[in-house]
């Protein structure tokens, strides 16, 4: 017989920030690695250049603001931002185009609203906003999955020369992204007989495919440590699957497949990376729940109707504007308490009135 | 006199009604995208607000306080409407460019909140002077954020001013930064942001100017406060 009592939670050590987003960075190299492999050295650059500006930016606005700078830069948040953004950028993106991003993540999006945990909306895709309504040009020339190691592929030199600026990135270099050649793919294609011509450099979808099942796996790291929750990756791509499977059910000539839309695009990295960011996000799971659904019926209403051929950014910073809205409504109940009343209450008025 | 230095700064700087009172958003976040915009849409609003704060001032003892916002709107809209004419006749192709941001200048609250909140209470000298410098204050925003805009946005300075000012002032713009773009400065979101960065550079000043007076007050010797001695000395 036991004679030592416990009781539930049997949490042997209390999560730091600072933990939690290492392990979020731990997760993120699944998805890095791939991108690497299939893109080249650029992706590693990107991620190591804006991760470094993030650290830097966040230490500069910390002095600015007389903060303490050992206690915030511990806690890996600054990193994690970079990382991500480093990630959705384009490989051999130039050194200003991070910088950019980062000051407005960090500086604007991040510490000008108070730091962790006072930021409304998600620093590394505001960021991302900011850069690809500036910069349409240098955001939409995603690099040709030429590889690390084959013939064409870039050398460690040449990517750091495209990261200071020194080389312009080439023809040969860039392409379109999946969804992009999609999107433009023109009314009087099929697509059945868009796919047919070969519309992408050799092996993008491939890399594509592949990456997004990185991050998958990155992402079930996240869930298995409990970093993150099941619900909102869970309704974000039942929302994409949904809504593309009725899509494609209705008009199977212009519309991507449900596969396509999942692994094509940046869904399931925003599902486990980006939509999840414990600041701006809804927090009960209920609101988790609607809070997943709307960004992932933004990204297909904006894929499909948009000026933009992928999303995320835009769905998720449009769901942290509704995220107030939604706690609002998802408090849950407190035990021994009466439900919240919530919202406006319409009273019937009684319009027939006798003055007889 | 005290009197209008109080409404030139009130005006200009300590009551602006752009950084301060935060009226007229929509004509500031929308048109400043560059100098010679910001200076046509100030100058415009510049004379409906002294021309509706003399009005209003002229007939404040005549108009009874249940008609008197609609009775003020008419007249802004009049002096719109003039403003309008005005621009069409002299600058039309900058007419065009502000679109319909001329005709809202009606619903520009800036106004309005002059008209009902000081020169419905005054003569009319200083509700002309009021709306003077209400007007320049406003004026003065739109045009540094059109410059700050206009500059970092598209790497000029000045640029199109033969718009407003005529064929003298054709050669007048200057490219700092050739063959750059930063598109979001140039879209409304990037008006928010320097406008954010206007107030705040303001209040810092503010905070600068007390801080420096709280010194000053600190040097200054207080008055030596007598010693009440008991007893004698000897």
């Amino acid at each position: 017989m036991s004679l030592m009592h416990t009781s539930p939670p049997h949490t042997r050590a209390a999560t730091s920030t600072g933990s939690v987003m290492a392990w979020v960075l731990l997760a993120t190299l699944p998805g890095i690695a791939s991108l690497t492999w299939f893109f080249g050295w650029g992706v590693l650059f990107n991620v190591l250049f804006a991760a470094g500006l993030g650290v830097g930016l966040e230490a500069l606005i910390l002095r600015l603001r007389a903060r303490p700078l050992g206690v915030t830069l511990r806690d890996n948040s600054a990193l994690v931002s970079g990382v991500l953004l480093g990630a959705s950028l384009p490989p051999f993106a130039p050194w200003w185009l991070m910088l950019v991003g980062m000051v407005a993540a960090i500086v604007v999006a991040k510490q000008l609203f108070g730091g962790l945990g006072q930021n409304p909306f998600n620093p590394a895709m505001v960021g991302y906003a900011l850069l690809l309504i500036s910069f349409p040009v240098e955001m939409t020339q995603w690099a040709v999955p030429q590889g690390l190691f084959g013939a064409d592929a870039i050398g460690l030199g040449d990517a750091l020369g495209h990261l200071l600026g020194i080389a312009e990135p080439t023809d040969a270099m860039t392409g379109a992204t999946p969804l992009d050649a999609f999107k433009h793919k023109g009314e009087t294609l099929l697509a059945s007989e868009f796919w047919a011509t070969d519309p992408l450099p050799p092996g993008t979808l491939n890399a594509w495919h592949t990456t997004a099942l990185a991050w998958l796996a990155g992402g079930a790291i996240l869930l298995f440590k409990r970093i993150i929750s099941w619900h909102m990756p869970v309704s974000l791509l039942g929302a994409v699957l949904v809504l593309a499977t009725l899509m494609y059910a209705s008009d199977p000539s212009h519309h991507g497949t449900p596969l396509f839309h999942l692994l094509g695009g940046a869904a399931i990295f925003g599902a486990f990376f980006i939509a999840t960011d414990p600041v701006s996000a809804a927090t009960s799971r209920k609101g988790k729940l609607y809070y997943g659904a709307g960004i992932g019926v933004l990204v297909i209403l904006i894929r499909q109707w948009g000026a933009y051929p992928d999303a995320v950014a835009f769905a998720v910073l449009l769901m942290n504007f509704a995220v107030p809205f939604i706690d609002y409504y998802t408090q849950p109940r407190t035990y021994g308490h009466a439900r919240p009343n919530r919202g406006i209450k319409v009273y019937q008025i009684d319009d027939d009135e006798d003055d007889t | 006199m005290s009197q209008f230095n109080e409404l030139t700064r009130n005006g200009l700087w300590s009551n602006n009604p752009a950084l301060v009172q935060l009226l007229g958003l929509c004509p500031l976040l929308a048109v400043t995208s560059t100098v010679v915009n910001a200076l046509g849409l100030g100058l415009a609003t510049l004379l409906v607000m002294i021309g509706s704060n003399v009005s209003v001032s002229l007939i404040r003892n005549h108009v009874s306080s249940n008609v008197r916002l609609p009775a003020f709107v008419m007249i802004i809209a009049a002096f719109v409407t003039c403003a309008e004419l005005l621009m069409q006749a002299y600058a039309f192709k900058l007419y065009h460019i502000l679109g319909i941001f001329i005709p809202l200048i009606v619903t520009n609250c800036a106004i309005l909140g002059r008209a009902d909140g000081f020169a419905a209470r005054n003569p009319v000298l200083p509700a002309a002077t009021d709306g003077l410098m209400m007007g320049l204050g406003f004026a003065a925003v739109l045009l540094v954020l059109g410059a700050v805009r206009e500059l970092f946005g598209q790497g000029t300075l000045f640029a199109g001013m033969e718009l407003l000012l005529g064929p003298v002032a054709a050669d007048w713009q200057l490219t700092l930064f050739s063959d750059y773009s930063f598109l979001f400065l140039v879209l409304p979101p990037g008006a928010f942001f320097a406008t954010g960065l206007l107030i705040a550079a303001k209040n810092v000043i503010d905070d600068r100017a007390e801080r420096r007076r709280q010194l000053r007050q600190a040097d200054q010797p207080k008055e030596s406060r007598r010693v009440r001695v008991t007893g004698t000395i000897r």
